[in-house]
C-alpha cells in the first residue's frame, strides 16, 4: 500500500494527485482541476477541465464571467463516486459557504480527504460538514489557535440588532466577504427577526443573487449606492472590509463601523482596524472545531495546509497522531476581505 | 456582570461622545442596584484593586493548559488577561457569571490563598468578556474608555432633566458606592444627597476664548486683567471633613501633590494654577508634567519640581457660600484671607492695571515667556457661576507662535474622520552632516483645518504616498513637490525625546500653504531659537 505522500504531492501549481491527474484548487492554470469551493485563492480562472460541486461551478461563473470558471465543467452529486486515472474520488460537503466540498480520494487502499475551508457550526445557508474516516486528513488551520473559538453566531447578530436600537439615527455598517459571510448574515439577521429592507454594497449583490437562484431566500435586499442617506439612518448596510472605513463609507449617516470576522475575537486587532462594534462570526473551523475533528475523522495522520500550523501540529500530537505542514502556497485569508476583489474579479489571459 | 463586560468593551472601541454616553445612560438605566453603583465606581476609578498579580494569572493559565500553547497564544494577543479570558477551557457549570458586586465584595474577603480557586471558579461560569473584565478588575488594570465626567453626564440624563451634571459634581465626592441614594435622587424617588461636610468638588467657572469680533464690543472699564498661567487649574477644598485638591475635570490628585495638601490648614475653598515655581519664576509646562505623570511622588521629585498654587478666587470661606458675590467683592475676600492666613506654598495672582485695551494688548504681546498664555479678562460683577456662561470671563490668548512646515507622513483619524487622512507629521529643514539637507519630524497635527481642507489634504495624500507603513503613509516631501503647513503652536521646549530635540506644545494646523514650495518651508534653527 503506497503513502499517500507517494501519489499526493505539493507542487508550484498547487497539490497535486499524480494516479488521478489533476490538482486540488491550483493556485495557477492547470489542465485538470478539482476545486473545493468558489473563493478567490481557491478557485481561479483559466483552468481546462474543472470538477466541483454544481453551486461552486455555479458561482464561478457568477464571479469570473460566462465560461471563465473552466473550459469543461463537471458536477458530480454529492457522494457520487468517480474513477479518474488510478484513484476513486467524490465530494462531500464541507460546511464553508454555498457549494463547499471536501475532497475523498482513494489510491491502492488508502484513503486521503482534502476539507478545503471548513466550518462545524450549523449554516443556513449551507450543507453541513461530513466526516470521512480516513487515513490522512487534509486540514486547513486559520484558526489555529486557542484563543480563537467562536461564539453563537445568533448571540453576535443579538449585539448588532441591540446596537442598532441603541443608535436609531446611525448607519450600522457591516464589513463581511463578498461568498458566504454576506449571505450568512443576512440569514442569520433574518432568523433574529428582521424582516426589513438590508442594504447592500454593489460588489456584494451578484453572488447573493446567484444563492437566492439556488434556493436560499435573502429577503429585501436594495443597493445603498441608490439610496438616499437619510433612508440610511437606522439601517443595516453590508459592505466588503475594504469599504467600510473608507471613502465609500462616508455616505452612511454617521455610521457605526461594524466587520464580522473571526479575527475580531482579539480586541485589539478590531481596536487597530477601528471597528467600533466586532462580531464574531467566520466560516472557518475554531481551535475547538479544528481539534474535534482531528477526532472525528480519526485520520492517523495530519497534514496542515495554511493559518496556524505549528499549534495545531502540536494539538495532532497529543492525540497521538502525526501531524505536518504542507507548505502551499497562495491561500490567502478572505477573512480579513484584504486584497478581496470588490467586484467580479478581473479576469486574467489564459 | 455581563453588562458591564459588555459596556466595558463597546467603551474600549466606541470613539465618539454621544454614543459613549448612549451607552452609559442605558447600563444605568437597566442594570439592577448595587451592580450599576459598583459599576459607577468601577469606572470612576473609584474601585482600586491589586488584589492579584500577573504572576497568579499566569499560573492559573498554566494550570489549565497546554503550557506550549498558551505561550504561543500569548505571543499571539500580546495581553496576559485578554490571552487567558480567550483560551480559558470551556467548562459546563451550573452556575450563572458572578454579579459585579459580588466579585467586589469577595475580593475584598477572600484571603489571598483562596484566591486562585475562587477566581478559577468564576472563570467557569463566564463568557469571554467577563472573564476579561474580572482579570482586569483583579489586577488593578481596569481601563475605561470614558471618563468620569461623560459617566457624570449620563447620570444627569437618568434623570430626565431635573438633576444637571454639574448637579451631580456637587454631591459627588460625598457619595460612596454602591452610590443608591444618589440613583435614588436621580430618578425622583430620593432626595439630593446631603455632602455636609465632605470636600466636594464645585464645578468650576471657565471662560470663553475672546475673538476679535468680541474685542470691538467689550466695555473694557467693567473688567479686569489677570495673567494667564500655563500649570494646570486647581481646586483647593479645605473643610472640617477633609482636604483635597483636584483638577479641574473633578479628579482628586491630592496624593499626587502632598506638599499643598498639607498647608491647607484653613477652611475654604480656592481656586487657583498649580506651577512649578522656582525663585518665583514659573517654569515651563515640561516640568509640571513630571509631577503629574506620577501617582505620588518621591521626595526627589518634590525638590527638583517644586509646586506652589497661584490662586484666582475664593468659593467658599468656613462654610460660606461667596459664589454668589461679584468678583470684586470676592477677590477683597480672597485678599483678606491671604493676608489673615499668609499661607506658605500659595500666593496671589496679580491684577493688572491697565488704562485701555491697547494698553494691555501691548502688554499682552510683550509677555513672551512659555509659562503665560495670554491675559483672562473678568468682568468685575460676575457672580462664580459654573461652566462656561458668555460674556462674564474671557480669555484672551496671545498670538500663537508659527512655523511653515512640510508634510512628511499622515495617518487616518479616528470615529467621523475614520475615513480621512487626519493625522499629520510634519517636518523642518536641517543640514545634514552631510552637508547636504533633510527634512527631520517636528511633530504631529491632528486639528486646525478647515473641512474643505481636509478634504483637499484627503485627495492629495491619497494620490502621493510614496510608502505605507501599517497605516501610516509617507507622503512626497522633496524640495520641489509636497504640501506646506503653517503650524501654529502655544510653545517650544527642549526635549531629549524627540529626534529634532525640540517638543511643541499644542501645535495645529494654521492654514495650508498651497502658494509655498517646500523649499520655502522653515529650518529647524528657526524654531530652536524661538526657545527661551
Ligand atoms: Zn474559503
Amino acid at each position: 500500500m503506497p503513502h499517500p505522500e507517494t501519489w499526493l504531492q505539493v507542487r508550484p501549481e498547487g497539490l497535486w494527485c499524480e494516479p488521478g491527474g489533476f490538482f486540488v484548487d491550483p493556485v495557477e492554470p492547470v489542465q485538470r482541476a478539482v476545486i473545493t469551493h468558489a473563493h478567490a485563492d481557491h478557485a481561479r480562472p483559466g483552468h481546462g477541465a474543472v470538477l466541483a460541486s454544481a453551486e461552486t461551478l455555479a458561482i464561478m461563473e457568477v464571479r469570473m464571467g460566462e465560461g471563465r470558471a473552466g473550459r469543461a465543467r463537471q458536477a458530480p452529486n454529492w457522494g457520487e463516486v468517480l474513477t479518474l486515472g488510478d484513484v476513486k474520488l467524490w465530494l462531500q460537503p464541507a460546511g464553508h459557504v454555498l457549494g463547499s466540498a471536501q475532497v475523498a480520494i482513494e489510491h491502492r487502499g488508502s484513503r486521503v480527504v482534502v476539507s478545503g475551508d471548513y466550518k462545524r457550526v450549523a449554516d443556513p445557508t449551507c450543507l453541513p460538514f461530513e466526516p470521512i474516516p480516513c487515513d490522512v486528513f487534509v486540514t486547513e488551520a486559520t484558526f489555529g489557535l486557542p484563543v480563537f473559538r467562536h461564539p453563537d453566531p445568533a448571540a453576535e447578530i443579538r449585539t448588532l440588532l441591540d446596537s442598532v436600537a441603541l443608535f436609531p439615527t446611525r448607519t450600522h455598517v457591516v464589513g463581511c466577504y463578498a461568498l458566504g459571510k454576506c449571505q450568512r448574515l443576512i440569514r442569520l439577521i433574518r432568523e433574529a427577526g428582521w424582516d426589513g429592507p438590508l442594504y447592500l454594497h454593489g460588489a456584494l449583490l451578484p453572488v447573493c443573487r446567484a444563492y437566492e437562484a439556488m434556493g436560499v431566500p435573502l429577503g429585501d435586499l436594495r443597493p445603498a449606492t441608490a439610496s438616499a442617506k437619510a433612508e440610511l439612518a437606522g439601517a443595516i448596510v453590508l459592505a466588503p472590509p475594504s469599504a467600510i472605513a473608507d471613502r465609500w463609507a462616508r455616505r452612511l449617516a454617521d455610521p457605526v463601523v461594524c466587520l464580522a470576522s473571526g479575527w475580531m475575537r482579539v480586541r485589539q486587532r478590531a481596536k487597530a482596524k477601528g471597528i467600533e462594534l466586532p462580531l464574531v462570526i467566520s466560516d472557518h473551523a475554531d481551535w475547538d472545531e479544528l481539534c474535534a475533528t482531528m477526532t472525528d475523522v480519526d485520520a492517523p495522520e495530519i497534514w496542515v495546509t495554511h493559518g496556524r500550523e505549528e499549534a495545531l501540529i502540536h494539538a495532532a500530537a497529543a492525540q497521538g497522531r502525526i501531524g505536518r505542514p504542507l507548505r502551499l502556497i497562495g491561500y490567502g485569508d478572505e477573512e480579513e476581505g484584504e486584497g478581496a476583489p470588490l467586484v467580479p474579479e478581473p479576469v486574467t489571459g489564459p | 456582570m455581563i453588562a458591564f463586560a459588555a459596556l466595558l468593551e463597546r467603551l474600549a472601541l466606541t470613539p465618539g461622545r454621544l454614543a459613549k454616553i448612549a451607552l452609559l445612560r442605558r447600563f444605568f438605566e437597566t442594570e439592577p442596584d448595587p451592580d450599576r453603583g459598583i459599576g459607577l465606581a468601577a469606572l470612576t476609578g473609584e474601585l482600586a484593586f491589586s488584589a492579584a498579580k500577573p504572576g497568579l494569572i499566569r499560573a492559573l493559565a498554566e494550570s489549565r493548559t497546554d503550557p506550549v500553547l498558551f505561550a504561543w497564544s500569548y505571543d499571539y494577543v500580546g495581553d496576559l488577561a485578554e490571552t487567558v479570558a480567550l483560551m480559558w477551557p470551556e467548562r459546563r457549570v451550573n452556575l450563572p457569571p458572578p454579579l459585579l458586586a459580588d466579585v467586589v465584595a469577595a475580593l475584598a474577603a477572600t484571603p489571598k490563598a483562596d484566591l486562585p480557586d475562587l477566581v478559577a471558579t468564576w472563570l467557569d461560569a463566564s463568557p469571554v468578556p467577563v472573564r476579561l473584565a474580572i482579570l482586569k478588575l483583579i489586577t488593578g488594570a481596569l481601563r475605561v474608555g470614558a471618563s468620569v465626567r461623560l459617566a457624570k453626564i449620563a447620570l444627569a440624563e437618568l434623570s430626565g432633566g431635573s438633576v444637571a451634571a454639574d448637579d451631580i459634581e456637587e454631591v459627588w465626592h460625598g457619595l460612596s458606592p454602591p452610590y443608591e441614594a444618589l440613583f435614588a435622587w436621580l430618578e425622583g424617588r430620593g432626595p439630593r444627597p446631603d455632602p455636609a461636610d465632605a470636600p466636594v468638588f464645585r464645578p468650576p467657572m471657565l471662560a470663553h476664548p475672546l475673538e476679535a469680533a468680541d474685542l470691538a464690543s467689550l466695555d473694557f472699564g467693567r473688567f479686569v486683567a489677570e495673567w494667564k498661567w500655563d500649570g494646570i487649574r486647581v481646586q483647593l477644598v479645605s473643610t472640617p471633613g477633609g482636604r483635597r485638591l483636584y483638577s479641574r475635570g473633578a479628579e482628586d490628585i491630592s496624593a499626587a501633590f502632598p506638599e499643598i495638601v498639607e498647608r491647607m490648614s484653613f477652611d475654604a475653598v480656592l481656586d487657583g494654577e498649580l506651577l512649578v515655581l522656582r525663585d518665583g519664576v514659573v517654569a515651563p509646562f515640561a516640568e509640571l508634567q513630571q509631577r503629574l505623570n506620577r501617582k505620588s511622588p518621591t521626595a526627589r521629585m518634590m525638590a527638583e519640581y517644586p509646586v506652589q498654587v497661584r490662586l484666582y478666587d475664593i468659593l467658599f470661606e468656613r462654610g460660606e457660600d461667596l459664589r454668589v458675590l461679584p468678583f470684586s467683592e470676592r477677590r477683597a475676600r480672597l485678599e483678606r484671607f491671604h493676608d489673615r492666613e499668609t499661607p506658605s506654598g500659595l500666593d496671589l495672582s496679580e491684577l493688572i492695571d491697565s488704562p485701555d485695551l491697547a494698553t494691555l494688548s501691548l502688554l499682552r504681546d510683550g509677555a513672551r515667556a512659555a509659562s503665560i498664555e495670554g491675559l483672562m479678562l473678568k468682568r468685575r460683577d460676575s457672580p462664580y457661576v459654573p461652566g462656561r456662561p458668555k460674556g462674564l470671563w474671557w480669555k484672551w490668548k496671545r498670538d500663537p507662535l508659527s512655523v511653515d512646515a512640510v508634510l512628511m507622513y499622515a495617518q487616518r483619524g479616528h470615529g467621523r474622520r475614520s475615513s480621512y487622512y487626519s493625522d499629520y507629521t510634519f517636518g523642518l529643514w536641517r543640514e545634514t552632516e552631510a552637508g547636504g539637507e533633510e527634512l527631520v519630524p517636528v511633530g504631529k497635527a491632528y486639528s486646525g483645518f478647515t473641512d474643505a481642507e481636509l478634504v483637499v489634504l484627503d485627495r492629495w495624500i491619497r494620490n502621493h504616498t510614496t510608502k505605507r507603513f501599517g497605516p501610516v503613509r509617507e507622503v512626497e516631501h522633496d524640495p520641489q513637490v509636497g504640501i506646506v503647513l503653517e503650524i501654529a503652536f502655544d510653545a517650544a521646549q527642549r526635549s531629549t525625546r524627540h529626534k529634532s530635540g525640540v517638543a511643541m506644545r499644542f501645535p495645529r494646523v494654521g492654514r495650508l500653504r498651497l502658494d509655498k514650495k517646500p523649499q520655502d518651508a522653515d529650518r529647524l534653527e528657526t524654531l530652536l531659537r524661538g526657545i527661551v
